[in-house]
């Protein structure tokens, strides 16, 4: 699966919604009205899916599908 | 000072009989046994192998969706699952009462247990980072009576009563005191328990108090029989709706029954063993007939705490004695912790369900697996088959570790 698509499902989880209704551009609190222990519990889905370390300063600025995939790509081993 | 009575309106029930209040009570007045084998319990590790667990339960998709769930441990779902049985009976959701004045107070005696035990496995394997946001939530004892606020909106007095096995039975007590005082209208009570575990499983064991009979779980729990050799624990909920009798009256609602007394008292004895001579739990029953404002005669049925284990039901029988005398001969005193193993934090709520529903429709359940009585335990247990008699006064009892005690007095419906 590509890397947004992985994305996307683990937040399409976390937010119980359809994958097609997440797109790069989604916003987890603004559109999918994610709270601050939903976002904790999908950073350490990402985590786990991604084998990376989130550090937690960090998760603050990851607000939507793109800005995870692309803190994935720039951290990928 | 007016002191408000108290009507019970609603009633939902499950544990190892049935998931809903009729299925438990049909199968409880036909003297069955909801005590199982644990199907993927390791035989080898465990000594003792069966419970009176719930079976087939799905929660409805009404209460929570699936990812919700998850996240929270058993004891949350199957409150929420009788807590809605009860309002929908009560019809509770049409009555005008402001918010604030209904309340929920929901007892358990472990809480989430098991959502414990699970999460330190993750927490020794993988690390403190592993352990995530929706732990602490999906224990703690108050999120049952928590979630119970937040699906139907009530504002009222909201926590969870913690006393071990009388839990639901405080619970009960504080929710009718409420009332009693003008202070909610309504209030969703009673209890619910979710710990039948590997680690619980092992600590009871180790206290030798439960019974090892794993070739034959459903005799295993006989109260006042010779050959009782420990609890069997279950699980389940039990829950009413109180209500302000007079409200209750002028908006149309059935009354099932009415709580008329209750008391609670502790033994000041030992961590674990009941008072031998019952110095805590006589005046408890006492105690609730005095605030009941009747005679000890007039009691027609106890529900006993009654689990199962050979001091336990000598000693409350003592204690029956002692306090209602040569009554103690004519009434008749069963334990349905005979088909339903312990519902340990649980129990007095399931138990005051029995109650009522003795009061209501005119049969006691039975006391099973009654087939050599004990000779110290010398009272009318209603051995093995319902019995039908037309009752106004049902007491249930409920005794914890810690040696707290609850008694209620439920009164039948008018």
């Amino acid at each position: 699966m590509e890397l947004e698509q992985r994305v996307i499902k683990i937040v399409s989880e976390a937010a119980n919604v359809e994958t097609s209704n997440v797109q790069a551009s989604t916003n987890f609190v603004d559109d999918l009205n994610l709270d601050s222990l939903d976002m904790v519990e999908m950073m350490m889905k990402m985590e786990e899916e991604f084998g990376i370390d989130i550090p937690e300063e960090k998760t603050e600025d990851l607000k939507t599908i793109s800005d995870v995939t692309n803190f994935l790509k720039q951290n990928a081993n | 000072m007016k002191v408000n009575r108290v009507a019970v309106t609603g009633l939902g029930a499950m544990c190892g009989l049935g998931n809903n209040l009729d299925t438990v009570w049909k199968n409880a007045i036909a003297g069955k046994s909801g005590i199982t084998t644990i199907p993927d319990i390791d035989p080898e590790k465990y000594p003792v192998q069966f419970a009176g667990r719930v079976k087939d339960f799905e929660i409805s998709e009404n209460h929570l969706n699936k990812k919700e769930w998850a996240r929270f441990d058993t004891f949350i779902h199957y409150a929420l699952h009788s807590a809605d049985e009860a309002i929908k009976q009560s019809g509770l959701l049409e009555a005008d009462y402001p918010k604030e004045m209904i309340g929920s107070i929901i007892g358990t005696g472990l809480g989430g247990f098991p959502s414990i035990e699970n999460t330190v496995r993750i927490y020794d394997e993988k690390g403190p980072r592993r352990v995530g946001p929706f732990f602490i939530p999906s224990f703690i004892p108050n999120m049952a009576t928590g979630k119970i606020s937040m699906l139907y909106n009530f504002r009222g007095i909201n926590y969870a009563a913690s006393s071990a096995c009388a839990s639901a039975g405080h619970a009960i007590s504080a929710a009718a005191n409420e009332i009693m005082l003008g202070r909610q209208d309504a209030i969703i009570t009673g209890g619910s328990e979710a710990v039948i575990s590997g680690l619980t499983i092992s600590g009871f064991n180790s206290m030798k108090a439960l019974s090892r009979w794993n070739d034959r779980p459903q005799e295993a729990s006989r109260p006042f029989d010779t050959d009782r050799n420990g609890f069997v624990i279950g699980d389940g909920a039990g829950i009413l709706v109180l209500e302000n009798y007079d409200k209750a009256k002028a908006r149309g609602a059935t009354i099932y029954a009415e709580l008329v007394g209750h008391a609670s008292t502790a033994d000041a004895y030992h961590i674990t063993a009941p008072h031998p001579e019952g110095e805590g739990t006589v005046p408890c029953m006492l105690q609730s007939l005095k605030y009941a404002g009747i005679a000890a005669e007039q009691i027609d049925y106890i529900n006993a705490h009654g689990t199962s284990t050979p001091a336990g039901d000598i000693a409350e029988t003592n204690a029956i004695k002692a306090a209602f005398k040569e009554h103690a001969y004519k009434l008749d005193v069963s334990s349905t912790k005979s088909m339903t193993g312990h519902l340990l934090g649980a129990a007095g709520g399931l138990e005051s369900v029995f109650c009522v529903m003795a009061l209501k429709e005119g049969v006691m359940p039975p006391t099973i697996n009654l087939q050599n009585q004990d000779e110290a335990c010398d009272l009318n247990y209603v051995p093995n088959t319902a019995k039908k008699k037309d009752i106004q006064y049902a007491l249930n009892n409920s005794f914890g570790f810690g040696g707290t005690n609850s008694t209620l007095i439920f009164k039948k419906g008018s």
